[in-house]
C-alpha cells in the first residue's frame, strides 16, 4: 500500500516538476513558513548580551550585524555599506546602509552602533572581543569609526554574525540593566530580516519578515518557526517525516547516517568554520603523572585517532591535528599528527623510567567526560591506554555542572573536552594556552594550566597585526610547540552538519553554519 | 466535625511539610556541584573570569550557606518564590505558564489508565484463565517493564514515522489554521503519543490490581447471594461487585499520582511537551536554583492536594472509611 502511494506521489511529483520546470529553477520564491529547530531554549533573544547557539539562530534573524560572512571567510557587507582598516590598524570607519530601521521603524544610526559596541564590550561572556575597543567616534548619522588602543585582527569577525548585534539605543539604552532588560525575550525591536512574533520557552520562536527590511527584496521568506526540540531522536523523526524543514548543530553520526539515505533529505556539513567546534583529551599538565610531557605524548601515541572517526564517529568528520579548526585559515595541517604506534607509545613510557608492574601496569590515570555524547570516548580511551601498561579509570558526572566544577578546580587528570574557536583565534583559541588565563572557576579557560613563554609571545603577536601572512606565521609555530608540548591531544572538529528539506533552496552554509541571518532562504 | 479537625491536621501537616520540602532541597542543592555561573558559560560557549564572578555576586551566590537559605525561606514565607537565574523571569510566571500542559498531559494520562486498566482488569477477572486475561497480563507486564522513555521513542518511530499518523512532538503546530475545532483536533493529534505513553506504566498497575480486587471480591458471599436472587452477569459486575473492588485502585491511583507527575518529566523530554517536567529538567541542569525549588514546591503542593482529593473520593465510594467504630 505505502509502495503505491509512494509511486502515485513520485508520479504527481515528476508531472508538477515538468510543468514547472519552464520556471528558472535559481529564480527565487516569495512567501512560505520555514520550519526549523533549535536544540535548546534560549535564555533570552539578545545575543549582544548572550552568547551560544540557542540565542545566535533566533538572534541572527532578529539582529541584523555590520557584517557578513560568506563560506569562505570573506567579509561582506551588512549593515556596513563599506569598511576600512587605517593603515597603521589603529582605527576602522564603518559606513552603514542608508535608510535602514528598526523593526520599531526609527532609524538605524552610528549611534546604535557605538551604543551596541558598549554593550557588547560591557556584558558579553567574551571580553577579547572588544577590549582594545577605546571609543567609537560618531561624526555622521551614518558613519562610526573605532578606535583601538592597537591593531585588532579578530575585529572584523566580532562584528558579524551573534558576536554583535545593533540593537537600538532608543528601547536597550534606558537604564535598565541590558542582561536583564525586558525586551530581550518580549517586544523585542530588532534590526534584522524578521521580527519577532512569539517566543514561548520550550516551544517555539515564531519570527515573521520584516517589510522594512534594509536589503531589498528580502528575506524571501514570510515566516520562521523555530521549534524548541531537544531530544535528537525526536529531531530526527521530525525531519524524516517532513514537519522540519532545516535543523543546524546536528552531530549524532548514527542519525546522520541515517538521514543521509532519506531521499527528502539534504545533509550538509558545509559552513560551521567559525564557530570551530574542537574534540580533544585534555590534561593536567600541572599536577600528577600528566605533568609529564613523555607520559601525554605516549598517550597520543596510544590514542587511536582513525579508529575513533572510523568507529565512534562513522565517518561524519575527518581529523583536527590541533585546537584551531581544520576549516581556519590559521589551520596547520604539517603538525605531528601522533598516528596509532603501540610501540613508540611503550618505548616513551620504558625509557621515561614508568616500569611495568607483575600486572604490566605501569600506573592509574583517571578520564572525566562532561556529557553523555562524550561518553563513548572517555571509554574508548581505557582499552587504548591499557595496551601500554596505563589503567584508566573513567569518572562520569551526574551533569553538565558537575563535571565543570572538577575540570575547572583542576580535580583531574584527564578529560575529553570540547571547546569552540567562536570565529578569530583571539576569541576562543588563545583563552585555552594563555598562561595569565590560569582561573581557577572558570570553564574553558587554561585548564590546563599550561604555561610555555614563547606560546603566551607568539600569541601576544598574532593578536596584534591585522597582516595575515604574518599572523599565520605565528600560528603555524604556535601550533607546532603545542602539538610537541601536547597540553590537550586534538582529536576532530565536532561533525556539525545543516538538515534540510530538499525543497529548501540557499540552506545557511557560511563559516557561522545557521546562526546567519536566514533572509535568502527560499522554499520551492 | 471529624472532617473539619481532620481538614485542618491535614492542612497543618502539608504547611510543615512543604517547609521540610523546602529545607531539604535547598541544602540537596547547594551540595551539589557547579553552579549557574557555569551553566550560562556553557550555554555562551564559555565566559570570561570577571563575567562569571559577577554572575555569583549578582545572584548572591558568594554568601554562606545559612545566609541564603534563610533569604529563600523568608522569600517564599512572603509569598515570593523568586526570580529565576537562567531566565530572569519570576519563578511564578515561569511554573504557570507550564502547568496547564503538565496538568492537561497528566490528568488525561491518570484517567485514560484508570478507565482502559479497570475495563481491562474486569474484563479479565470474569476469565481468569482464558487468552484475553493472559495477553492483558502480559502486556501489562510489559509497560510496566519497559522504560518510558524507551516506549516513547518506539511509538513515535512507529505512529509518527512508519505510520504518519501523529506529530512527533509539541503541544500545538503553530502553522495550523483554522477556528476552535482545527486547533483542538490539533492538539489532540499532539496529546494521543504523550498520553499513551504515560499511562503504560499506570495501566499495568491499574488493570492487575483491579484483576486481584474483583476476584477476591467475586468470590464473596453477597456476590453469590445476588446470583442466587438471579441478577445478570453484568449487573453483578458492575451494579455490585465493581464498587467494592474500585477502592484499592482509587487508593493506588492517588500515591501514584505523584509517580505520574515524575513519570511526565521523561515524557515531556521524549515529545517535547512544553511542561513543567521540561522545565525542571532544564532548571536542574542549570542550576537555576529558584525555579527547581519551586516546581518541587509546587509538585508538593499537588500531591498534597492530590491526596486529600482521593481521600474525600473514598469516602463517597466506601463510606466505611474514615467513620470510627
Amino acid at each position: 500500500m505505502r509502495g503505491i502511494i509512494k509511486s502515485l506521489a513520485l508520479a504527481t511529483a515528476a508531472v508538477a516538476l515538468a510543468t514547472t520546470a519552464s520556471l528558472a529553477a535559481d529564480e527565487p520564491k516569495k512567501g512560505g513558513t520555514l520550519t526549523m529547530a533549535i536544540q535548546q531554549t534560549p535564555r533570552h533573544l539578545n545575543p549582544a548580551v548572550q552568547s551560544g547557539t540557542a540565542t545566535g539562530q533566533p538572534g541572527t534573524q532578529l539582529f541584523a550585524s555590520l557584517l557578513r560572512y560568506d563560506d569562505g571567510w570573506e567579509p561582506q557587507p551588512y549593515l556596513a555599506e563599506s569598511w576600512k582598516v587605517s593603515d597603521d590598524g589603529l582605527s576602522v570607519t564603518v559606513n552603514l546602509v542608508k535608510g535602514a530601521t528598526f523593526h520599531d521603524g526609527k532609524p538605524i544610526t552610528s549611534e546604535d552602533v557605538a551604543f551596541s559596541i558598549d554593550t557588547v564590550k560591557a556584558n558579553h561572556p567574551f571580553k577579547s572581543m572588544f577590549a582594545p575597543v577605546e571609543s567609537v567616534e560618531t561624526p555622521d548619522a551614518n558613519t562610526a569609526i573605532i578606535k583601538l588602543s592597537k591593531p585588532h585582527p579578530a575585529l572584523l569577525l566580532a562584528m558579524s554574525s551573534q558576536l554583535l548585534s545593533i540593537i537600538p539605543k532608543h528601547v536597550y539604552g534606558d537604564g535598565q540593566d541590558p542582561k536583564a532588560h525586558p525586551q530581550n525575550s518580549e517586544n523585542v525591536v530588532g534590526s534584522g530580516p524578521f521580527k519577532l512574533v512569539e517566543f514561548k520557552r520550550d516551544q517555539h520562536v515564531i519570527l515573521e519578515r520584516y517589510d522594512g527590511y534594509f536589503m531589498k527584496g528580502l528575506p524571501y521568506l514570510d515566516r520562521i518557526v523555530m521549534r524548541i526540540i531537544k531530544d535528537e531522536s525526536a529531531r530526527t523523526i521530525a525531519l524524516e517525516n517532513g514537519e522540519l524543514m532545516v535543523s543546524g548543530f546536528e552531530q549524532n553520526p548514527r542519525d546522520l547516517n541515517r538521514m543521509k539515505k532519506n531521499e527528502n533529505l539534504d545533509v550538509s556539513n558545509a559552513g560551521y568554520a567559525a564557530i570551530g567546534p574542537v574534540n580533544w583529551l585534555a590534561f593536567n599538565t600541572k599536577d600528577g603523572k600528566t605533568a609529564d610531557v613523555k607520559v601525554r605524548q605516549a598517550i597520543a601515541y596510544a590514542v587511536d585517532r582513525k579508529f575513533i572517526l572510523k568507529a565512534l564517529m562513522r565517518g561524519t568528520i575527518g581529523a583536527a591535528k590541533t585546537g584551531i579548526h581544520p576549516g581556519s585559515p590559521f589551520y596547520n595541517d604539517g603538525v605531528e599528527a601522533y598516528d596509532l604506534d603501540l610501540d613508540k607509545a611503550n618505548k616513551i613510557l620504558d625509557d621515561a623510567g614508568y616500569k611495568k608492574d607483575g600486572n604490566g601496569t605501569r600506573f592509574g590515570l583517571t578520564i572525566d567526560y562532561g556529557w553523555p555524547a562524550m561518553k563513548p570516548f572517555a571509554e574508548y580511551v581505557k582499552p587504548a591506554l591499557k595496551k601500554v601498561g596505563i589503567d584508566v579509570t573513567v569518572r562520569s558526572s551526574a551533569d553538565f555542572p558537575t563535571w565543570a566544577k572538577r575540570i575547572s578546580t583542576h580535580d583531574f587528570e584527564m578529560t575529553m573536552d570540547n571547546v569552540f574557536n567562536w570565529g578569530d583565534p583571539v576569541i576562543g583559541v588563545h583563552r585555552t594556552y594563555n598562561s595569565k588565563n590560569i582561573k581557577k572557576g572558570v570553564i574553558w579557560s587554561n585548564t590546563q594550566q599550561y604555561s610555555n613563554a614563547r606560546v603566551d609571545e607568539l600569541m601576544d603577536l598574532a593578536g596584534a597585526t591585522n597582516d595575515i601572512a604574518e599572523r599565520k606565521k605565528y600560528y603555524a609555530e604556535l601550533q607546532e610547540i603545542l602539538a610537541a608540548e601536547l597540553p590537550l591531544y586534538p582529536l576532530f572538529p565536532s561533525p556539525y552538519h545543516t538538515v534540510s528539506s530538499k525543497k529548501v533552496v540557499n540552506a545557511p552554509n557560511s563559516i557561522w553554519g545557521t546562526s546567519s541571518p536566514l533572509d535568502k532562504v527560499w522554499i520551492k | 466535625m471529624v472532617i473539619l479537625t481532620t481538614i485542618l491536621q491535614r492542612i497543618f501537616y502539608a504547611v510543615m511539610l512543604l517547609i521540610a520540602v523546602l529545607v531539604l532541597n535547598f541544602s540537596m542543592l547547594h551540595l551539589a556541584p557547579g553552579d549557574i555561573a557555569d551553566t550560562i558559560a556553557q550555554a555562551s560557549g564559555g565566559a570570561d573570569a570577571d563575567v562569571m564572578e559577577q554572575i555569583r555576586r549578582d545572584y548572591g551566590l558568594d554568601q554562606p550557606f545559612f545566609v541564603q537559605l534563610g533569604q529563600y525561606i523568608g522569600k517564599v514565607l512572603s509569598f515570593d518564590l523568586g526570580h529565576s537565574f537562567f531566565y530572569n523571569q519570576p519563578v511564578t510566571t515561569l511554573i504557570l505558564e507550564k502547568v496547564p500542559a503538565t496538568l492537561l498531559l497528566v490528568i488525561t494520562a491518570q484517567i485514560f489508565a484508570l478507565v482502559v486498566g479497570v475495563l481491562l482488569g474486569v474484563f479479565s477477572a470474569r476469565n481468569p484463565n482464558g487468552m484475553l486475561s493472559h495477553f492483558v497480563t502480559f502486556v501489562a507486564l510489559l509497560g510496566y517493564a519497559a522504560p518510558v522513555f524507551w516506549t516513547g521513542i518506539l511509538l513515535l518511530i512507529a505512529f509518527s514515522l512508519n505510520i504518519q499518523l501523529f506529530p512527533s512532538g509539541g503541544m500545538i503546530d503553530v502553522t495550523v489554521e483554522g477556528g476552535f475545532f482545527a486547533q483542538t483536533w490539533d492538539l489532540l493529534k499532539h496529546m494521543v503519543l504523550p498520553v499513551v505513553t504515560l499511562s503504560t506504566i499506570f495501566l499495568a498497575l491499574y488493570s492487575r490490581l483491579c484483576r486481584a480486587s474483583m476476584m477476591e471480591v467475586l468470590g464473596t458471599d453477597y456476590i453469590r447471594t445476588a446470583k442466587a436472587k438471579g441478577l445478570s452477569e453484568n449487573e453483578i459486575i458492575y451494579k455490585h461487585a465493581l464498587k467494592n473492588s474500585l477502592s484499592p485502585v482509587v487508593t493506588l491511583a492517588g500515591i501514584q499520582f505523584s509517580a505520574v507527575i515524575s513519570g511526565a518529566v521523561l515524557v515531556e523530554a521524549v515529545f517535547s511537551w512544553p511542561g513543567l517536567g521540561s522545565l525542571a529538567l532544564q532548571s536542574i541542569i542549570a542550576r537555576d536554583t529558584p525555579t527547581i525549588l519551586g516546581i518541587l514546591f509546587f509538585s508538593a503542593l499537588v500531591v498534597i492536594v492530590g491526596n486529600l482529593i482521593t481521600d474525600m473520593i473514598l469516602r463517597m465510594i466506601d463510606p466505611r472509611v474514615g467513620s470510627k467504630g
